[in-house]
């Protein structure tokens, strides 16, 4: 996926390095950490340029890509009221959170791993603005509101302003567009201030190649700008010319999902290492049916399939390896799946579909080499689940490749039924069903 | 021409020398019957090679290749389709400069996968004010069949046959995905009657033309009877194609299908497919638009599994109304399954034919007399592969007879003379007397244009000239002369100068030259344009006067072209000294002990 989330303390921390280049006129204090357990939090304050932990009254919250942490009950910014957040509240809360698994309003659960930890800023409701930046369509659209907070999203037609920025604008156009723009509830005194923020905010955005950037809220304290709350997501296809301007940055797994499994890491890894593609995500690890699919748009079509058909249930993995992987990668893969696919039983047996459109350029018989390697390999297990192999694939040399696999299923004694491009290309999974 | 994407003439540069997927395009242009292959022009920044060699059926063929697209363009006005496969990296940049190279491409396809949003956004917006079409990125391409294929679309030549993409069928064809295109064209083969023309138009987020737009296209392309969408789930693109149903700007029918139904089961996470398919909102569900799809009376069927059917129905009904005749299957050229590439590659002479030729005339046509041809006309024939005019070929004769002979004593034909009287052959001792011919010897005539010309192409004044050479350290090539002055000229220089006056129809060159010899003539009589540098820079004029470029000019004189000039004038005297030699029968020649200054130190021991 090209837009990969990242936290929010490494969105304000690349703020912090860039605001001289970007936010002429403005100041921003840069006081943030990141800790993973309140000792951590405790050790960082020992440190003199963390001196503030100890100084001022904190805010401490979860930093792992979900929102709504208000609303979630997840932001420590008082104890008995607001800005009396001291250092060792703040740990022992993020202790406290850590000590058991949290579900979220929107049902994810997980546990939490990581925390924000910044200084109470106060303010009053009126001083809280909204700003946010990403892609719509063609074209990029900057939302700004005089009001911020969790105020924002409800009434957001009347709230916010949209500025459309198409990709040929000019900065003149668009600094006009911008000042043309400002909110009405911002007061007189603010609007120039306000839109001289908004315009150097996204050309930041810009520059940086952000697919979405949001503060909200934002305080703006005369020249200060303080930013409560960021989401930001990066267009990582862009990483190759943001090496300097990003460092070396972290896109974490979002919160909800359970880390991935050795077996997704490994193809993941294989993957990086690869000029192919080889992709593997595990729905159901007790699922009945496994797909080992060439190609992007096939896969889809397959699990689609295997949905209608069979229910969602019952689909075990998705993925797909494409773009001529070598012998050695597809048996790589492939022996990967029959594992998983062997560790828990089903009484229906299991049924494994290696499915795949007509190949432009890869070598099917050269790929099913490495299935055929796998294959022998994980025969007796494979016979132990009880698994029917059904097989459909065309392309360079399939002619061959489909002969091989069958010969090799005879040989094996493995149940297998093989196919080419004279059978629709999601037949087998209906043929498969109906047995 | 507008409303079809490609036609039987198409021609494409090619940026990138990727040559399997090359050769699959001239492979399908053998096996349809293209007259001219359909790729004009390779672009390779790195290679040093002029051409690369492709099989074209049996037989080879040289494709041109070129370090930047500035340059193919320059030498292809009529390849008007880029199939741009550089990297991630630089495809952004390859596409920018072939737009800033005006309107010679009318479609530009990008391969490459993954190029930052924001720079395909600019690349994409840029192209659609420049009225060029994109497809792609993230694209395995787009096919007219029976006309114009890119690259590796289709697959295997098996496979196109099998899947009638060798000839127009009747089905507009637009997917997202490369790999289930060649399974659409694979089910509508087997559904229908093939398809007219088919566009994959990629798997990014951002790609240039969408959907809408090759649909448009299509519904103005005579040859399409009826449309195939395969979307996928994210993105509104399918809205737009809906609407122009609705307004009624799209009236042929259309069957379509998104895939990606799958993702509505998992929240949020699960990447299925292209970095395209995300749905951000309800709307942009695989389900929401096919009920939409539906609703406005495209053909939807109820799942993927049931396409085929749904294609089949349509077809059958267009071909009861009449919409759509029986397609007569043409015949085809079939490939050799051995093929051998060629050790040896000779353009300029044949002789397999009736009789052999030069440059394509028979021989008999340029030698005898009444033929009215010359030495000359040989020479512009086989050295040139060109038939120049008679004042140039009369020009080439004026030098090959200037520069025969000068007499015994120069090192080449004294080299000849004391291997002949050596009791060698004529061709042996030829060979020892053309060794001598180089940078010392002759090589005046290559010095002479390469650094007038030089000085000339930089508008260097004649004092600047003599200026650069003095800091370079080298005598200007050309300039000076034994014992002639301009009191006392060379005649052999007085007559080539006479008839470049007379039959040139320019000689800049030569004006520059003259200019120079007043100023260096100034300084010392005997600084005059000596006949090696006449011949070179005359040379210079004629073939600007004949319409080469000025590069094309500097790799005739780095490739040591006027030398040959020399070299061949020159063998006429060395064989008639070797000859004079045999004819005297002299016996075998001792250099005089007391010609040679004796100076011979004991050697040191080296411990």
């Amino acid at each position: 996926m090209a837009q990969k989330a990242i936290r929010e303390y490494d969105g304000k921390a690349l703020f912090a390095k860039h605001w001289h280049e970007y936010f002429d006129g403005f100041k921003y204090d840069f006081k943030s950490v990141l800790v993973t357990s309140g000792d951590e939090l405790r050790e960082k304050a020992k440190l003199p340029e963390y001196a503030w932990l100890n100084e001022e009254p904190l805010v401490a919250k979860p930093d792992m890509l979900f929102g709504k942490r208000g609303k979630n009950g997840l932001v420590l910014f008082k104890v008995e009221k607001p800005g009396d957040v001291k250092l060792e509240d703040a740990a022992k809360w993020i202790e406290e959170k850590q000590s058991h698994e949290v579900t979220l309003l929107s049902g994810q659960k997980g546990m939490l791993t990581h925390f924000i930890v910044e200084p109470f800023t106060p303010h009053t409701q009126d001083q809280e603005y909204y700003i946010s930046a990403t892609v719509v369509d063609n074209d990029d659209v900057l939302y700004m509101s005089a009001e911020g907070g969790m105020e924002v999203e409800e009434g957001w037609e009347e709230k916010v302003n949209e500025v459309r920025i198409p990709i040929n604008m000019s900065d003149e156009e668009m600094e006009k567009a911008v000042r043309a723009n400002v909110p009405e509830g911002i007061p007189d005194e603010a609007k120039g201030r306000f839109a001289a923020f908004a315009i150097q905010f996204f050309k930041f955005y810009r520059d940086l190649n952000f697919a979405y950037l949001e503060i909200n809220p934002i305080v703006m304290i005369e020249n200060n700008a303080h930013i409560l709350d960021l989401v930001a997501r990066l267009d990582d296809t862009a990483g190759f010319m943001m090496r300097e301007k990003w460092g070396d940055i972290e896109f974490p797994t979002p919160f909800g999902m359970e880390d991935q499994s050795p077996e997704e890491k490994a193809i993941a890894e294989a993957d990086a290492k690869s000029g192919a593609s080889l992709k593997l995500t595990i729905l159901n690890p007790e699922g009945r049916i496994w797909t080992m699919v060439a190609g992007g748009g096939a896969s889809v079509v397959y699990a689609d399939t295997i949905a209608d058909l069979a229910g969602v249930k019952d689909l075990a993995n998705y993925g797909e390896y494409s773009g001529g992987p070598t012998t050695g990668e597809t048996q790589f893969y492939a022996e990967t799946i029959f594992d998983l696919m062997t560790r828990y039983k089903d009484p229906r047996g299991k049924i494994l579909i290696i499915g795949g459109a007509i190949a432009n350029f890869t070598d099917v018989a050269k790929t099913f080499t490495g299935i055929i390697n796998a294959l022998e390999k994980w025969a007796d297990k494979l016979k132990e689940h009880n698994t029917k192999i059904y097989v459909r694939r065309g392309g360079p040399n399939y002619e061959k490749g489909l002969k091989d696999i069958k010969e090799a299923a005879e040989r094996l004694g493995l149940y297998m039924e093989v196919y080419g491009p004279e059978t629709h290309v999601t037949d087998i999974v209906r043929m498969a069903l109906e047995k | 021409m507008s409303n079809r994407l490609f036609t039987k003439d198409t021609q494409a540069i090619f940026w990138n020398n990727n040559k399997s997927a090359i050769q699959r395009m001239l492979d399908y242009d053998y096996v349809i019957g293209r007259e001219k292959p359909s790729v004009a022009a390779i672009v390779a920044p790195t290679s040093s090679n002029k051409f690369e060699k492709f099989f074209y059926g049996p037989d080879e063929i040289m494709v041109p290749l070129y370090r930047s697209t500035k340059e193919a363009v320059a030498n292809h006005g009529n390849a008007d389709v880029l199939l741009n496969f550089a990297s991630f990296r630089t495809a952004y940049d390859v596409t920018m400069e072939a737009l800033d190279l005006g309107d010679q491409f009318r479609v530009i396809m990008v391969t490459a996968e993954g190029i930052p949003e924001r720079l395909a956004r600019k690349m994409n917006q840029r192209a659609r004010d420049n009225g060029t079409l994109i497809i792609g990125p993230a694209t395995v391409g787009a096919i007219t069949p029976g006309a114009f294929k890119i690259a590796n679309i289709g697959g295997t030549i098996e496979n196109i046959i099998n899947s009638k993409l060798h000839r127009a069928g009747s089905a507009g064809l637009v997917t997202r995905s490369g790999g289930l295109f060649n399974e659409l064209c694979n089910i509508i083969a087997l559904n229908a009657d093939g398809i007219a023309e088919g566009v994959a138009i990629g798997g990014d987020r951002f790609v240039g033309s969408v959907f809408i737009d090759n649909l448009l296209r299509m519904e103005q392309n005579p040859d399409v009877k009826y449309m195939i969408l395969l979307g996928e789930v994210g993105g509104t693109e399918e809205y737009k194609v809906i609407e122009a149903v609705k307004s009624g700007k799209i009236k042929k029918p259309i069957i379509a299908w998104c895939i990606g139904t799958i993702a509505k089961h998992f929240s949020s996470g699960v990447q299925f497919g292209h970095a395209g398919a995300s749905a951000n909102a309800e709307r942009e569900t695989a389900e929401a638009k096919n009920a939409a799809m539906r609703e406005v009376g495209i053909h939807v069927p109820a799942s993927f599994n049931e396409l085929p059917q749904k294609i089949n129905e349509v077809y059958n009904d267009l071909r009861k109304k009449g919409v759509i005749s029986e397609i007569e299957e043409p015949e085809i050229r079939t490939i050799p399954k051995v093929r051998k590439p060629k050790n040896f590659i000779c353009t300029i002479s044949d002789d397999r034919g009736e009789e052999a030729t030069y440059a394509g005339f028979p021989i008999s046509s340029v030698a005898t007399p009444d033929t009215g041809k010359s030495i000359g006309d040989v020479v512009s024939l086989l050295w040139f592969k060109k038939v120049y005019p008679k004042w140039a070929t009369d020009f080439i004769e004026t030098v090959i007879k200037t520069v025969a002979d000068h007499g015994p004593a120069v090192s080449g034909a004294h080299n000849a003379k004391v291997t002949a009287r050596a009791g060698k052959s004529v061709v042996e001792s030829l060979v020892t007397g053309l060794l001598t011919i180089g940078p010392r010897f002759g090589g005046a005539i290559d010095g002479a244009a390469k650094y007038f010309k030089y000085a000339n192409d930089n508008d260097m004044t004649p004092a600047e000239f003599l200026a650069y050479m003095k800091k370079q350290g080298i005598p200007i090539p050309g300039i000076g002369h034994r014992i002639k002055s301009l009191r006392n000229p060379d005649k052999r220089v007085e007559g080539l100068k006479k008839f470049a006056s007379e039959h040139f129809p320019s000689t800049p060159l030569l004006d520059y030259a003259l200019e120079v010899e007043q100023l260096t003539t100034s300084k010392k009589d005997n600084l005059i344009l000596n006949v090696d540098g006449t011949i070179g820079i005359l040379m210079v004029d004629m073939w600007r006067a004949l319409g080469y470029s000025e590069k094309e000019i500097d790799e005739f004189i780095e490739s040591g072209t006027l030398n040959s000039f020399f070299i061949l004038g020159r063998t006429i005297g060395f064989i008639g000294h070797i000859l004079d030699e045999k004819r005297l029968a002299m016996p075998m020649y001792r250099h005089p002990f007391d010609d040679i200054l004796y100076d011979v130190q004991k050697a040191e021991e080296i411990k």
